[in-house]
């Protein structure tokens, strides 16, 4: 029985007992040992939202990258396609000009010798007449100096003449 | 745990050194006390020392004679579980706590000492005092006699006894190295901000975010904030004390938590706590529950015990579990002497250990216990009005 029976003593000093280490410990301890778990919790849910968004972010990222590079590739390619094909058009146009500048040449080059040929030829047929005329006289006068072949000559003229 | 008690012993020497100081000032100045009136009052004594010594003689060799007959196991077992009002340390040395009564004339105070293990009587300001138990019991009580030693029944009535005992030394004992711990751990806290806790806070932690998310929340929701102190102070004073309670030796070995009025003044904070915090549908189940009219004069007293019958489920509970596992430890510790042979030491050692082993998974289980259980009737308490209201 005396096991069932509560001394008042103890009933009073762990009442009050109880009542300083309850005010004391949520003064003192109970506030910081239960808020710095609660905070830290709370700082890992947030950096870890942060990390899935950084994570995000970082894979939108390397889609734009991938995306960037695909366009990058493509534009390589055209650009290399396009200057292929100019180098072609460059040099066919190049070689094109080559060759009507070199039938112009030539063209002109036969143009010169042609003009040349006909200025030589005028002057061969000059000299010609020249020495025509020339032996003409020679061989006028030589016939013509005796008074009798002189005037037969001047009628033979006279008559062709009259003829036409 | 040297290093434990050193970082301690830094930060918080003074306030240990003042309780120690306190418990060991009163055993030995009150032992200089005694030593100074014994060689003043020699002389008037001489004649009647030589009376008392023989009466002491006899006194010490029937008792002996009673051990060599017959070793009292129930007898050692209580007076081991019961309070007392100074702590045995080993043969004859014992702290004298102080003794503390309120009479009609108003307190008194002295060493417990003075009662010299209930042989003597003190000659106090207001009455003479002296320890009695009652028999077939091992509880001392105080009660006043005249200068014969005969009790004084009519004066022994008004004795309030509010010593320091055993039982309320270890207690303050208990409350001095919780507030060391938990403040000590607080600054920590304070110190590193949210970093991970090192030391003492690191192995309380996980426990205390146990007590809240395994007892607070799941039984008190969102308000589960406004009741962690008192079940995080419960959790812990039990827990400690019943750990306490296992060390065989000082400053251990109170039967704290097995003591019925420690139990009740736990169990009536929860109640309290409990009630003033009921809403209306926690009232109006117990005033106005779900039953036909005619049924209400039997379901309303029923429900009113009801509210009872809780936390005084909750005391027994805590009080039966350790005091039964302090009586088994003792039972079996007695067996050596109940057949006189060392030899038996070889079992009841080991079944000791074992039994204390369990008793320290005993000493936490009923912590949480008696702390889930508080918060899952404050929990009843805090309950909603419904709309499905046939749930009773």
């Amino acid at each position: 029985m005396e096991l069932v029976t509560p001394s008042l003593g103890l009933v009073v000093w762990s009442t009050l007992s109880f009542l300083i280490l309850m005010f004391l410990l949520t003064k003192f301890a109970w506030k910081p040992i239960t808020a710095a778990p609660k905070e830290r919790e709370e700082s890992i849910e947030g950096a870890l939202k942060q990390a899935e968004i950084a994570r995000e972010q970082m894979q939108a990222l390397k889609n734009d990258n991938e995306r960037l590079l695909n366009e990058a590739r493509a534009e390589r390619d055209r650009l290399l396609k396009e200057a292929g094909e100019m180098k072609d058009q460059i040099l066919a146009k190049a070689k094109n000009d080559a060759k009507a500048e070199g039938d112009k040449m030539i063209a002109a080059a036969k143009d010169a010798i042609e003009r040349e040929k006909l200025t030589a030829m005028n002057q061969l047929k000059t000299q010609v007449a020249i020495l025509s005329v020339e032996m003409a006289e020679k061989v006028l006068r030589k016939q013509l100096e005796d008074r009798a072949q002189q005037e037969a000559f001047v009628n033979d003229t006279i008559k062709s003449i009259t003829v036409n | 745990m040297t290093l434990l008690i050193n970082r301690f012993s830094k930060k918080y020497s003074a306030i240990t050194a003042v309780f120690l100081f306190v418990l060991f000032a009163f055993t030995y100045s009150v032992k200089a006390e005694n030593n100074a009136e014994v060689t003043n009052q020699l002389d008037s004594l001489t004649t009647k020392m030589v009376t008392e010594s023989e009466k002491v003689a006899e006194e010490v060799t029937g008792h002996h004679e009673t051990e060599e007959e017959k070793f009292n196991t129930s007898e050692v077992i209580m007076e081991h579980i019961a309070d007392a009002h100074d702590w045995h340390l080993w043969g004859h040395t014992s702290i004298h706590l102080p003794v503390i009564v309120y009479t009609d004339k108003g307190f008194e105070c002295f060493s417990s000492g003075k009662f010299e293990h209930g042989h003597a009587i003190y000659q106090g300001a207001n009455y003479n005092y002296k320890i009695v138990k009652h028999p077939g019991e091992q509880k001392e009580r105080i009660k006043v006699v005249d200068a014969n030693g005969n009790i004084d029944e009519v004066a022994s009535a008004s004795v309030i006894d509010l010593s320091i005992t055993k039982n309320i030394a270890s207690l303050l004992f208990s409350v001095v190295v919780l507030l060391i711990m938990f403040i000590s751990i607080a600054n920590g806290y304070k110190k590193r901000g949210i970093g991970a806790p090192k030391g003492l806070g690191s192995w309380l932690e996980p426990i205390i975010i146990f007590v809240r998310d395994d007892i607070a929340r799941p039984n008190l929701g969102d308000q589960y904030h406004r009741f962690m102190p008192y079940l995080l102070t419960v959790f812990f004073f039990i827990w400690f004390n019943n750990t306490l309670g296992l060390i065989p030796f000082f400053p251990g070995g109170a039967n704290l938590t097995g003591n019925i009025a420690v139990t009740m003044v736990l169990a009536l904070f929860t109640l309290i706590i409990t009630n003033i915090n009921g809403t209306k549908t926690y009232w109006g189940h117990v005033f106005t529950p779900h039953v036909p009219l005619w049924l209400y004069p039997l379901v309303i007293p029923v429900e009113i015990i009801g509210l009872f019958t809780k936390p005084f489920a909750l005391m027994v509970r805590l009080f039966a579990n350790i005091t039964a596992g302090h009586i088994l430890v003792l039972s079996l510790i007695c067996l050596i002497f109940i057949f006189k042979t060392v030899a038996v030491a070889g079992v009841s050692v080991p079944f000791v250990v074992f039994i204390s082993v369990i008793e320290m998974l005993v000493a936490f289980i009923q912590a949480f216990i008696f702390t889930i259980l508080s918060a899952l009737y404050i929990g009843m308490a805090l309950e909603k009005p419904s709309h499905n209201n046939d749930h009773h």
